[in-house]
């Protein structure tokens, strides 16, 4: 295989494992604050222990989150050293303070994880207000780099390829910044809502369960879907001025996502179904007539480009269709699935029933797996619909790819080496909470529940 | 010019802090695996360092790779072809190193087995990070059709490297094992002092001979540096003098004291030792970043992101400063977290 596509599956592979854990550490820090929060309001030790119990499964997944970033980031150079050239002449900024953004989540968790019974209650929250602040500025200022990646600006480039003119906070605020950092941030959030409420969900499902240790699952499952539901709804919201940005500044993207070949005013949503490339036809999917439209620009006659405004051959793969509805389509399973959930929740509880029937906690549980996979489609998305530019207009991803040996050697070595961490994180979780059990813990802080 | 004279000053002081930082942390992590079972508190004392700081080193050192790319973006592009296999390797390391070392907190069933691995490759990282030294200084990389390659045949038969390496294996041990004596007597572990200040006394004088080894049997393409590196030997007789100094002061003693030995003004003099060492050597090998095929100008970055860089830096350490203050009152002054332990 040539090494330019290696590296591309290379370089995607090692993101879309560092991803998962990255969105999770964002997701969980903001639980894990709220949980911290809601026992300092109402001084119920159930929400101490969930804070606590999620702050150990955060500890080991930031164990693979931090090295899994490192691989990223050094790999950037690595395997992109002609885009690493541009990138440090001109969006060097967001990834130096990004960098400040990781010492400060990395001091404070470790004041939170190690210190946190000797610490005064304020420097608690303090640091793990500083987690969280840490890990959701990384996501903002790492996306910077990939929006301007997509909407380059601050820079010009002379004929021969040297870099000048260069302004790099207009880089760093590029055109879909904002937009994207949002909807990056909003996700992870909901994501790791999702996540909590999954894991409640699953332990809800095993039905002799204690007393005690059921309305604590209760509590959690009860929390992390309202935080769903309020994310939630901002994350669709904030999907939706994604896509309209890709109509004001990626136009060729959106006409790849939607497989719209002829620019059109009243322009059609296709839902499924996929472009064939000989007859550059829809073929089986679902068209819902002038939706299109409406999405990008909030009116049938929003005139929307097509593919052949741009030459045949920057096209983007037409599969980024197939990504896009993948994403939209797991998103909005997953806002449904929450606010269905939290409406039989009020059912049930107008019917005094305490327990929830299994399909319902089984469907709880599919919004772990399903937000996850729609985090990895959205940026699978994002990237591929790209090509072939690694800097949109300005870079070919055949001149930012490196030229060294043995990529593909290396890629094999580290497939078995994610395959091999994925599944002892898995393990490891599993063991710990199977050696520190949630009864104990009941135990220890349980008689004293108004501490 | 200067901005990229000020440029490679900020990186190589970076460096310079990282390489100490960088052999405490991976040092430690040894030294936990080697007495994990011992009856002192040595293995205790050298896991209660490591638990909330190797985040932070390991921060450094994405820190120090960011700083690199952003300052020398173009150095950055030929060294990444030529560096591609024995950073990528080094990367598998450090990946199995950190993520072991957390699952061995929280797997107790195969802890012992973690340790090890963890300890293990933990002690090959220093030794292959330090490789980046010699082969920047010429002669394993060639240009091949437009393409910087590395000489992977020469690099593993070169008597430079593995002297290098050498180095690296004995500066990892000792700096570590000196910290960790400091470490302990700050923790008012006397047992534990007495067995990091006997690894340091050893480790101390192999680490000086293999430094001098190293310069001995440098490469011939490596010529132009001998002969820069003698313009400075002033400074690298100023750091012998810390180094003699440093090493005597683990045996001073007032009247009153235990055991013998100043550690805090042993690790002092050390660190000057290393710092004038690391800067001798970094002005000797200047103009070149990549001896012949990059210098320090032709790498250089913009100069409107340099001067914004400069600003971000400012800001960040302001920032992040009072942080660093908090978490070094809360865990390495802190008696009572080992006592509890
Ligand atoms: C839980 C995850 C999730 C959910 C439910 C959604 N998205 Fe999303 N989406 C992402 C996760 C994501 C992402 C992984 O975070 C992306 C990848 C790149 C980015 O900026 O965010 C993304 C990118 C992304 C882009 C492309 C931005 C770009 O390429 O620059 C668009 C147009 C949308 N989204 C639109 C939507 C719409 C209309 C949604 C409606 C329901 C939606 N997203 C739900
Ligand atoms: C949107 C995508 C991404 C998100 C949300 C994200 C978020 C995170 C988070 C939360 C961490 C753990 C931080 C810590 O505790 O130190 C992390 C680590 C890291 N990430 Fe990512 N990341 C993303 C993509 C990337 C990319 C593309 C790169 C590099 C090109 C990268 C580089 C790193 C590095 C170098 C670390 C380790 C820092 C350390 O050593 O502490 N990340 N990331
Ligand atoms: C903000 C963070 C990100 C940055 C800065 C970033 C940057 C890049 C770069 C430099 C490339 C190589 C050049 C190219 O093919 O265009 C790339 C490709 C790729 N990235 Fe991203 N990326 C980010 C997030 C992600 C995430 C989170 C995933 C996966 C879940 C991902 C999946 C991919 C894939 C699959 C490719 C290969 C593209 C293809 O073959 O079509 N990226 N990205």
């Amino acid at each position: 295989m040539d090494t330019v596509v290696l590296a591309r599956m290379f370089f995607g592979s090692s993101l879309a494992f560092h991803i998962i854990f990255a969105t999770l550490a964002i997701g969980l820090s903001l639980m894990i604050f709220i949980f911290e929060i809601l026992y300092q309001v109402k001084k119920d030790n159930n929400y101490a222990i969930m804070a606590k119990r999620l702050t150990k499964g955060f500890a080991i997944l930031l164990g693979v989150a931090i090295p899994t970033g490192t691989i990223v980031g050094v790999q950037l150079s690595l395997l992109w050293p002609g885009f690493a050239e541009i990138v440090g002449q001109v969006i060097a900024v967001p990834f130096q303070i990004e960098i400040f953004a990781f010492f400060l989540e990395a001091l404070f968790m470790s004041i939170y994880v190690y210190a946190a019974d000797k610490l005064p209650r304020y420097l608690r929250l303090i640091s793990l207000f500083f987690v969280m602040f840490g890990a959701t500025a990384s996501a903002v200022l790492i996306t910077s780099a990939n929006t301007w990646m997509n909407t380059p600006a601050g820079f010009s480039v002379a004929d021969d390829g040297t870099i000048y003119n260069v302004d790099p906070w207009r880089a760093f605020f590029n055109p879909s910044f904002f937009v994207s950092s949002w909807h990056v941030v909003i996700t992870a959030f909901a994501t790791g809502a999702c996540v909590v409420a999954a894991l409640a969900g699953f332990k809800l499902l095993r039905r002799k369960a204690k007393h005690q240790e059921f309305g604590y699952y209760r509590k959690g499952l009860y929390v992390s879907l309202v935080v769903a539901a309020i994310t939630g709804t901002l994350m669709m919201f904030s999907g939706h001025s994604s896509a309209v940005m890709l109509h004001e500044h990626s136009p060729e993207k959106l006409a790849a996502a939607e497989g719209l070949i002829a620019t059109q005013a009243n322009a059609g949503l296709t839902i499924g179904g996929f472009v064939n490339p000989d007859t550059l036809e829809m073929e089986y999917g679902l068209e819902v007539p002038g939706a299109l439209s409406i999405l990008a620009g909030g009116t049938f006659d929003t005139v929307v480009k097509g593919l052949e405004e741009f030459p045949r051959e920057t096209w983007p793969p037409f599969y980024t269709h197939v990504l896009f509805n993948l994403m939209v389509g797991l998103g909005s399973l997953m806002f449904g699935i929450v606010l269905f959930a939290l409406f039989m929740w009020w059912l049930y509880k107008r019917k005094q029933s305490v327990q929830l029937p299994k399909w319902l906690l089984w469907l709880v549980v599919s919004l772990g797996p399903v937000s996850i996979l729609a985090i990895e489609f959205g940026w699978i998305f994002s990237c591929s619909g790209r090509q072939p530019w690694t800097i949109y207009g300005v870079q070919r991803v055949t001149n930012a790819a490196t030229r060294a040996d043995y990529v593909g050697e290396l890629y094999f070595l580290f497939v078995i080496l994610y395959i091999v961490l994925a599944i002892l994180t898995v393990v490891v979780l599993i063991s710990y909470f199977k050696r520190h059990p949630l009864a104990k813990e009941l135990e220890t802080y349980g008689g004293k529940n108004h501490v | 010019m200067y901005e990229a004279d000020l440029a490679i000053i900020i990186l190589w002081t970076l460096l310079s802090v990282y390489s100490i930082l960088g052999a405490i942390d991976f040092g430690t992590g040894f030294w936990s695996m080697v007495y994990a079972n011992h009856e002192t508190l040595a293995g205790k004392i050298a896991n209660r360092f490591l638990s909330p700081t190797w985040e932070v080193t390991n921060t450094f050192l994405v820190f120090l790779v960011v700083a690199v790319m952003v300052f020398f973006p173009k150095a950055a592009f030929s060294f990444a072809t030529a560096m591609f296999v024995p950073v990528t390797l080094i990367l598998v390391l450090i990946v199995l190193r950190s993520s072991l070392m957390v699952f061995s907190h929280s797997f107790e069933k195969y802890s012992k087995l973690l340790r090890i691995v963890s300890g293990i490759t933990g002690l090959l990282v220093p030794m292959l990070l330090i490789i980046v030294l010699p082969i920047t200084e010429g002669g394993f990389i060639s240009v091949v059709d437009g393409v910087e390659t590395l000489d992977l045949g020469k690099v593993f038969s070169s008597p430079t490297i593995y002297a290098y390496m050498l180095f690296g294996l004995a500066s990892e041990l000792f700096l570590s094992a000196l910290f960790l004596a400091d470490f302990s007597r700050e923790l008012g572990s006397e047992d534990t002092y007495i067995i990091y200040r006997r690894n340091a006394l050893f480790l101390g004088p192999v680490a000086l001979l293999m430094a001098i080894v190293a310069l001995g049997v440098m490469d011939p393409a490596a010529s132009w540096l001998m002969a820069n590196l003698q313009d400075k030997l002033l400074l690298f007789m100023i750091s012998l003098f810390c180094f003699i100094l440093g090493y005597s002061a683990l045996w001073w003693s007032l009247r009153n004291e235990k055991n013998v030995g100043w550690p805090r003004f042993a690790m002092i003099a050390i660190v000057l030792q290393y710092g004038i060492a690391s800067f001798a050597y970094g002005s000797a090998h200047l103009p070149y970043i990549v001896y012949p095929i990059m210098t320090v100008t032709d790498g250089f970055t913009t100069v409107e992101t340099f001067r914004t860089l400069l600003i971000v830096y400012a800001a960040g350490v302001a920032v992040l400063l009072p942080g660093f203050l908090i978490f070094w009152n809360v865990f390495l002054k802190n008696r009572s977290l080992i006592r509890e332990e």
